[in-house]
């Protein structure tokens, strides 16, 4: 296998890009996150894994403000997440996301919607927002799709042209919440594949997925998750090929069972 | 042609099959009719009962239309003309015309509607249509004031004073920006309101008296006709759009006292009936403002039109907000869009798109809601089709002049109505 783990060893002494210290998160009266506390080094490539309703996508939602923790702290990049909305616009503009359904802004050619952000928020000249786009449109190998809308792609291509949209505001962290459950089979390996460049580059990343080979094949560290707790974290060998919780295995079980 | 065999089970396809054109008989216009016409017996029937009714529409319609009468100075002379026989008499339409379009509007003066109403076409094509050059929206950003001047008349100081109001409001803000965006953001809007409110009217007597320039004024009581509906109808439309979006922004806000404001004013607009604002515009108001204040009467049933469709608009937006997918709002705020610009560049586009069905509905309502004005007195269309008849000549005409002004009214409803579904074709970015 074409193994990207070369720096697994290393990423402790790169510095911290996510810290998380005790952080909890309600719902109402439902604690979905309890007591969540996790380090992420500059280059580290995590994978969250767990049961549907564990809580995985709320946690990288918590990291870019989309869901609002009671309490602990988050800092990413330096910034503590708070209520102030400048620290909130700061981080999300570090930190870029791909969703499970895309989320592409159907109004907006393809070009436009990787330009968007760089040119409002960033306030890059409309010609060179241009050129960032179409490098990382060429870099998810649809720079001839720029002038389609969403609505004439592919899944696999939308989820390829909203993780260029994100790598347009050249973040430092990337965030994948489920990127590729809502692809049929035969896509999901193209969005793999742009992933695992990615992380060949060097991006931080944090991907909540069930692609098990993915994860093996690209993270450093996978973190399991249920009911809203961390139970287990590991190195991707030593946890699919030891798990140490009842859980995890009877998860692994299931997911990789068949 | 394959050859594999029926009975067996496992099977290879060697050659994939081409697309072959339809059959012929499931195309062309005798399909068509078949299919559409008479397709089953009650089909069939129903197809001849509705040829029936139109073919006794036009013998019945059709000599009235066809014996009408163009030539003629009073009802009585029309029927001396038609003798018996049915037939129409537009002849009042050629006599009255004038009046049922521009009202009591001195008729040596009817070049300045005219010319507003073309620089109105030119102000509309950049908001219209992409195609037309953007530095044209400069014009449409000044042609309220050149309308208002146009058809008000009175010194040229005036409209340029008010309008100078907005440049010392977007000045004041950009003085104001490091101090903060709130701060700015109050200062924009009180400047120009201070302006207008102390300074626009002593410069406007000033710069008269240096340069003096303007026009014959023409009072407000001698506006009518279809004149005075698109003046109230096209300001309405215009301002009820962007209030209507403010609103319905308002409903949807976190903020409590935003959200209370908004949704007390939409219900309450909402919950009266047109008629009744009217009449507070006409009458009511006349109680609480100070004495001796002249509160333009077309002015105040704007703005009570205004705010009735305003009322409405932000219902019709609301639901185009509720229709779009929270991802669309959550790509947005991860992409590090703040509110306004989320909603600018993201939401209202694909809003507006959504509910672009329900606004034209709205305007189309609020344009034709402007006949109501006749029942607080101003001349619209309708309002002088009953003066015209209380001239003896005319004494006892209706259709032909209700289909005239029905006419008016439906050549700009549905211009209305076709430029809306060209624009939503245009919109389309789904499948091409």
């Amino acid at each position: 296998m074409n193994n990207v783990q070369t720096s697994a060893v290393v990423d402790d002494a790169n510095p911290v890009a996510i810290q998380i210290r005790a952080m909890n998160k309600w719902y109402g009266s439902f604690h979905v996150l309890r007591d969540i506390d996790m380090t992420v080094h500059r280059g580290e490539r995590i994978v969250i894994c767990g049961p549907s309703g564990s809580g995985k996508s709320t946690l990288i939602r918590c990291i870019n403000r989309l869901e609002e923790h009671q309490s602990g702290q988050i800092i990413v990049d330096g910034t503590e997440l708070t209520s102030d909305l400048k620290n909130i616009d700061k981080v999300r503009s570090e930190v870029g996301m791909v969703f499970q359904h895309f989320n592409l802004f159907p109004h907006l050619t393809i070009l436009e919607n990787c330009t968007l952000a760089p040119i409002w928020v960033r306030k890059v000249p409309r010609r060179e927002a241009e050129e960032i786009a179409m490098h990382f449109l060429e870099k998810v190998r649809i720079p001839e799709q720029a002038n389609k809308y969403p609505g004439q792609l592919s899944g696999g291509q939308q989820q390829r042209v909203a993780i260029a949209r994100a790598l347009c505001m050249r973040p430092r962290i990337m965030l994948f919440d489920e990127p590729t459950s809502a692809l049929d089979p035969e896509m999901i390996k193209e969005v793999l594949d742009t992933m695992i460049e990615l992380a060949r580059d060097g991006m931080t990343m944090i991907c909540v997925t069930h692609e098990m080979g993915f994860a093996r094949q690209v993270a450093n560290r996978v973190i399991f998750m249920d009911q809203g707790q961390i139970v287990e974290q590991n190195a991707p060998e030593e946890f699919f090929a030891r798990p140490r919780s009842e859980r995890t295995r009877l998860f692994l079980s299931q997911i990789l069972g068949h | 042609m394959s050859d594999t065999h029926a009975e067996t089970v496992a099977f290879v396809r060697d050659t994939m099959l081409p697309p072959e054109p339809p059959p012929v008989t499931e195309i062309g216009a005798v399909r068509w009719v078949r299919e559409n016409l008479f397709s089953g017996w009650l089909n069939v029937l129903l197809t001849l009962g509705a040829v029936y009714v139109i073919v006794w529409l036009l013998a019945h319609i059709g000599p009235w239309l066809l014996n009408s009468v163009w030539n003629a100075g009073s009802l009585a002379e029309c029927r001396q003309i038609l003798d018996g026989a049915t037939g129409a008499c537009f002849a009042v339409i050629r006599d009255r015309g004038q009046q049922l379009l521009y009202g009591f509007y001195p008729a040596n003066l009817y070049w300045r509607p005219n010319l507003a109403l073309l620089l109105m076409v030119v102000a509309l094509a950049p908001l219209l249509f992409p195609r037309v050059p953007r530095r044209v929206l400069w014009f449409s950003a000044v042609y309220p004031a050149v309308a208002y001047w146009l058809l008000w008349g009175g010194s040229v100081w005036f409209p340029v004073s008010v309008l100078l109001g907005f440049p010392a409001g977007y000045l004041a803000w950009r003085v104001m920006r490091p101090a903060g965006a709130i701060l700015s953001g109050i200062v924009a809007v009180l400047v120009p309101l201070l302006w207008w409110a102390v300074v626009a009217g002593p410069l406007a007597g000033l710069l008269q008296s240096i340069v003096p320039l303007g026009l014959r004024p023409v009072r407000s009581d001698q506006f009518g006709g279809f004149m005075l509906s698109i003046i109230i109808g096209v300001t309405g439309i215009a301002l009820s759009l962007p209030l209507g979006i403010v609103l319905a922004l308002g409903r949807r806000s976190d903020m409590f006292l935003i959200k209370t404001l908004s949704v007390g004013f939409i219900e309450f607009i909402r919950g009266v009936p047109l008629i009744t604002l009217l009449f507070t515009a006409s009458l009511l108001l006349n109680y609480f403002l100070p004495p001796g204040t002249n509160f333009d009467i077309i002015l105040r049933v704007i703005i009570m039109v205004t705010l009735f469709a305003a009322a409405y608009m932000a219902e019709v937006i609301r639901g185009g907000l509720a229709a779009l997918p929270r991802g669309q709002y959550e790509a947005a705020d991860a992409l590090g869009l703040d509110y306004w610009k989320a909603q600018r560049l993201v939401i209202m586009p694909q809003a507006l798109k959504v509910s672009i069905p329900g606004i034209v509905n709205t305007f189309i309502g609020l344009f034709k809601d402007t006949t109501l004005v006749v029942f607080i007195g101003l001349l619209d269309p309708i309002g002088l089709s009953n003066s015209i008849r209380a001239d003896t000549n005319w004494n006892g005409i209706y259709w032909e002049l209700f289909i005239f002004i029905g006419l008016l009214f439906f050549i700009f409803c549905f211009g209305m109505s076709r430029y809306s579904q060209h624009l939503e074709r245009r919109l389309k970015t789904d499948h091409h």
